[in-house]
């Protein structure tokens, strides 16, 4: 795993479609929390009950959420790709992983140290609640078309 | 009000009530529940169309249905694709090489391939959806130097429900044509995408303010596709989707298929999106 | 303009007989008067009218002995223009392969004696409907070439009429071939009952020719626009048209919907008895052999569960949904499509609802409380 310079990585998270217009300072404070990794295809980013102390912005390749259930392939909730986050589970108690996360093909993302993160949102509430604002939409957008999965439009009635 | 105004000399030469014959020349089995048919007339030349127009096919004492015409203007047999739901096309999609079957049309409007000429476009289709626009597809590709970016996007159920999958990976072979698909439902061993359709609009390029839009698929899908286009800045006028109602008929005069002021036989089943952007969330209309 | 005696209608239906139509006309049956083959004056319901409200129909005796001193019953001239069953072809199946049949019956020549101003908008509209779009129905144009109208100025409306809010009526003003209006006063010596007739075609100048007749004075002239102006002053109801099919289109939430759905037994009279409402189903019939099949249009509603059916289900399953089709392709979407709209006022659906839903009634009560539906998001 690299570790880039610290101002290189506010860069790269300034550029990153999740960080869209977001304010010089606010990314700033979250780069001191983030370095890049890059993932092999078929490995994972983080597996289920596992403690949720790193979450990920993909910046290229593709992930996939899934569920492991004996005697069969896991299933594949979603994939997301360029551009979207990767965990969520992070943000709430107990902070421990839901899904299994599996690179699809070779990817990069950049980290972002859970811990460290939420310590300095719980100094900071500005920042916390900026997070929360940047974050909510997209989980609620993401809830909105896993519903749309789930209905089965393609199937027969 | 005068009588005049009924003149048998401006309705059509033939009864549009009677089905022409044609025979089932070749049967592709796409699908468990789907299959592709070629039509031949049983005499006289097949009748021009559209891509995205649609015709009444007729089992002998079973019923007509409405399919829209699945396949290109080359050739001399009539294209469609047809995917076992009810009694007609449970009976057509049992149909076997020599078999006859009635049709009537072509009838309604065709995609804007012509009119997008100069823009980019994006192609959206959920499953079976994907049957009314491969014949625009093919119009588009064979014309591909009179578009801007060419993007197809395609959602199915599941990768082992994916329609047209040969055809699709032959497209993809192609330099000059973006082509995604994704899947509602798959396990670990498919590795493309996971997720709805309107999920890959955001990552697709194209230029949203000189793009037409084609949709086609389960009105649920073309709804919150017509969403998302909207969210990535394209212009309701210049979205397109294929309505699907209730037809007897198909030229206007039984009442069955009306949405709205419309009628799904003669104003669609392509219909401009801001034209009826006011009811498509309504419910039963 | 002529005038003709009582007698001389007689002459005009043996006349029409002669010349080889089927003579239609209004007569009393099961306490209603529909329209049936008639070939004398006394087959008309002579001195009888009717009584008309919500949910009620009742035949009464006049004072007089008109031959046309009522208003519409429960049928239309559509059950002969645009029949209720129809064989649309016949398919025959053996070895030298598959062929159609068209019915080649010559199309029948009918009559219509007593088309009302309102009628002869309701053909007017479905002539618009069924005859005028790329593909016409061309048997029911070949029936409409060949029918002759003989109207009838109303002498009196109804409870539940209101052509005047329509601009159908009640004179009748175009689309005839003939116009009678009954002239019926005085009593003792000047007891007269006659016929203002008026020319609307060549052909009905024809036939005026060989009915005795004289030309209209400028008292018979002015009794029959008395009778006119009698006529308008009685409307029953009223619908205030004025934008209209907007307003219907803007409330497709309110909650008027579900107060008439709750009254609505959806029975589909109002569509079987509506002179303009058009709308058939084909069904698919087979032999045992498997050799024949035919394929007949009949008569179809919108209130119907199957009217809406698409694989999954049918678009329009509750009752609200139901009305409210019918009630918004008839004042407004109507208009989008045919440019008029598609009710002449007639009240038909009015008189014949069971439970009495009066469609002028539901129209002002949205008009008084509009409720417009919000736009999408994304509507600019």
């Amino acid at each position: 795993m690299k570790n880039d310079g610290v101002k290189n990585l506010e860069q790269i998270l300034q550029e990153h479609p999740f960080f869209a217009g977001a304010p010089v300072e606010e990314v700033k404070l979250i780069a001191g929390c983030a370095r890049n990794h890059l993932f092999q295809a078929g490995e994972y980013l983080f597996r289920e009950g596992g403690p949720a102390d790193e979450f990920f912005l993909i910046r290229h390749g593709r992930v996939a959420l899934e569920i492991a259930a004996p005697g069969r392939p896991p299933a594949v909730l979603e994939t997301l790709g360029v551009g979207e986050f990767v965990g969520a589970s992070w943000l709430i108690p107990p902070y421990r992983w839901s899904l299994d996360a599996r690179a699809v093909e070779l990817t990069r993302a950049t980290g972002i140290d859970a811990v460290c993160l939420r310590g300095k949102c719980e100094a900071d509430h500005d920042l916390g609640y900026a997070m929360m604002k940047r974050f909510l939409p997209a989980l609620v957008k993401r809830l909105h078309t896993t519903r749309l999965q789930v209905l089965d439009v393609y199937g027969k009635h | 009000m005068s009588m005049a105004s009924i003149d048998a000399g401006a309705a059509r030469p033939f009864d549009s009530f009677v089905p022409q014959i044609y025979r089932v020349e070749q049967v592709c089995r796409e699908l468990s529940d789907t299959v592709t048919l070629d039509l031949a007339p049983v005499s006289g030349p097949r009748p021009s169309f559209e891509p995205g127009q649609f015709n009444m096919l007729y089992v002998f004492g079973v019923g007509e249905v409405a399919i829209s015409i699945s396949g290109g203007r080359d050739g001399a047999a009539l294209v469609h694709t047809v995917r076992d739901v009810g009694a007609v096309s449970g009976a057509i999609a049992k149909l076997t090489p020599g078999a006859t079957i009635g049709v009537r049309g072509p009838y309604g409007t065709g995609w804007p391939v012509k009119a997008a000429e100069g823009s980019d476009i994006v192609i959206v289709a959920g499953g079976l959806g994907l049957a009314p626009l491969r014949p625009a597809i093919y119009e588009i590709f064979a014309n591909r130097r009179r578009y801007g970016r060419v993007v197809v996007l395609f959602g199915s159920r599941n990768p082992n429900d994916m329609l047209f999958r040969h055809e699709i990976e032959q497209w993809r072979a192609r330099l000059d044509v973006d082509i995604e698909v994704t899947v509602d439902h798959a396990d670990a061993d498919w590795r493309g995408n996971v997720g709805v359709v309107p999920k890959l609009i955001p990552r697709a390029p194209f230029d949203p303010h000189d793009t037409v839009a084609l949709i086609c698929g389960p009105e649920v899908m073309m709804r919150f596709t017509v969403s998302a286009l909207r969210d990535a800045g394209v212009a309701a006028e210049s979205i397109y989707v294929s309505m699907e109602r209730n037809m007897k008929c198909a030229i206007g005069l039984c009442g069955h298929c009306q949405f709205g002021p419309t009628f799904v036989c003669k104003d669609g089943p392509v219909m401009r999106y801001d034209r009826i952007a006011h009811i498509s969330a309504m419910r039963e209309i | 303009m002529a005038t003709v005696s009582r007698g001389a209608v007689q002459t005009l239906l043996d006349v029409l007989a002669a010349a080889r139509y089927q003579v239609i006309g209004p007569v009393m049956r099961d306490g209603a008067i529909v329209y049936e083959p008639v070939s004398h004056i006394s087959d008309l319901p002579i001195g009888w009218t009717d009584r008309q409200e919500p949910g009620r129909y009742r035949l009464e005796r006049r004072d007089d002995e008109a031959l046309f001193g009522f208003t519409v019953g429960p049928q239309a001239w559509k059950r002969f223009l645009h029949p209720p069953a129809e064989t649309l072809w016949t398919m025959r199946r053996g070895e030298d392969g598959v062929t159609i049949e068209s019915p080649t019956d010559a199309a029948p020549r009918f009559a219509f004696i007593g088309v009302r101003a309102c009628e002869l908008h309701a053909i007017a509209i479905q002539d618009r409907v069924l005859a005028a779009g790329p593909y016409a129905d061309v048997a029911y144009a070949a029936r409409r070439r060949g029918a002759f109208i003989v109207a009838v100025n109303c002498g009196q409306a109804g409870a539940t009429c209101f052509c005047v809010s329509m601009q159908t009526g009640p004179k009748a003003d175009c689309g005839f071939d003939l116009a009678l209006t009954e002239l019926i006063d005085g009593d003792g010596q000047e007891y007269r009952h006659e016929f203002l007739v008026e020319v609307g075609s060549a052909r009905g100048a024809d036939v005026l020719e060989q009915i005795p007749h004289r030309a209209a004075s400028d008292a018979d002239m002015t009794a029959a626009a008395t009778v006119v102006k009698r006529t308008t002053s009685q409307m029953g109801r009223h619908l205030e048209t004025a934008g209209l099919k907007e307003l219907l289109q803007e409330n497709l939430d309110h909650p008027r919907w579900d107060d008439v759905a709750e009254r609505c037994l959806t029975c589909g009279n109002c569509t079987m008895v509506c002179p303009t409402c058009f709308c058939t189903t084909v069904e698919d019939h087979s032999d045992l052999t498997g050799t024949s099949a035919t394929r007949q249009r009949k008569w179809d509603s919108c209130f119907t569960m199957d009217f809406s059916f698409i694989h999954g289900g049918s678009v329009r399953k509750s009752a609200r949904a139901r009305y409210r089709q019918w009630m918004t392709h008839k004042l407004s979407t109507w208009i989008d499509q045919f440019g008029t709209s598609g009710c002449v006022g007639c009240g038909r659906c009015i008189t014949w609802c069971p439970v009495g839903i009066d469609i002028t009634v539901e129209a002002a009560a949205i008009r008084a409380n509009p409720q417009p539906q919000p736009g999408r998001s994304h509507e600019e």
